[in-house]
């Protein structure tokens, strides 16, 4: 039984890394990419870690298994969205079939400030953050 | 947080009593720890909404997977099958996160559900633009957004 439950997540989990390498290949622009590679190659990931703490069955590696999963649960994301979104503003062209786009009209290149839409006369008034570079 | 603590410091007491240094022991230590809190909750002031706190963690960690799983399934249908069924589009999500960490907690969640990606934060931190794969039926997109945003925000609150 216990046979049976490893050898399936293994292979749902090789399923999925290979299906995000498909999607690398396939899909038509950066953003829908960013798409197939983090999510399906992080819950590929995962359930190949999942497969191993059950084989294995030890402290020591069910521990590092789970520090694995934690860890890519932590970066994958972060990586995802700083990848995406310098390729956003850096100006990658989106795929024909977009059928929407709410941060363009918002986003100025010249002074990079990036409006919400949710402006009053009040607030609209340019604030700089004391993090920005500029 | 101080619950935290205590019911860690619990479970060690547990493990160090009983002497037996597995963590499956640590594990049953803990889960003594757990009920001991339950039942002195009402009389210590420091413990105020710690037992409820975690049967919403798990739920939120089943709910998570489910979306998850069920997301994956749906990136991998459009990926194999040759005609492509997404609608790709970038949309504005008003947030109700306040603080730097919840925001950061959001975006994450965001990102790591398959077919939505956060891009980035307006500057007055009103507005989270996501760029989602399948936007058929926005509203129903919008929605499972803000309960996914409305049960992690309750973890932390």
């Amino acid at each position: 039984m216990i046979e049976f439950i490893k050898g399936t997540l293994l292979i749902t989990g090789a399923l999925f890394v290979l299906l995000a390498a498909i999607g690398l290949l396939r899909l038509p622009d950066l953003l829908t990419r960013m798409h197939a590679t983090t999510k399906a190659a992080a819950l590929g990931v995962i359930l190949i870690m999942l497969a191993s703490a059950m084989h294995f069955a030890e402290v020591g590696i069910v521990a590092r298994s789970f520090a694995i999963i934690v860890f890519i649960l932590m970066t994958a994301p972060v990586a995802a969205h700083v990848i995406g979104r310098a390729g956003y503003f850096v100006g990658s062209r989106l795929w024909s079939g977009t059928v929407k786009d709410e941060l363009r009209p918002n986003y100025d290149p010249l002074t990079h400030e990036l409006k919400s839409g949710l402006e009053t006369h009040e607030n609209a008034k340019r604030h700089p953050r004391d993090t920005d570079p500029d | 947080m101080t619950g935290a603590i205590w019911n860690l410091l619990l479970g060690l007491a547990w493990v160090l009593l009983s002497g037996d240094f597995s963590g499956l022991n640590l594990l049953v230590g803990m889960v003594f720890g757990y009920i001991a809190l339950v039942l002195i909750e009402p009389q210590v002031g420091a413990l105020q909404g710690y037992p409820a706190r975690l049967p919403r963690i798990i739920g939120f960690i089943g709910f998570f997977i489910k979306e998850l799983v069920q997301a994956n399934l749906r990136v991998a249908f459009d990926i194999l099958t040759p005609p492509w069924h997404m609608k790709p589009g970038v949309i504005a999500l008003p947030l109700s996160a306040r603080t730097e960490m919840e925001i950061t907690m959001v975006a994450n969640l965001i990102s790591l559900t398959p077919g939505t990606l956060s891009l980035d934060v307006s500057d007055d931190r009103k507005v989270l633009y996501i760029h989602a794969m399948f936007l058929d039926d926005e509203d129903e997109l919008r929605r499972s957004l803000k309960e996914m945003e409305h049960r992690a925000l309750e973890l932390f609150r």
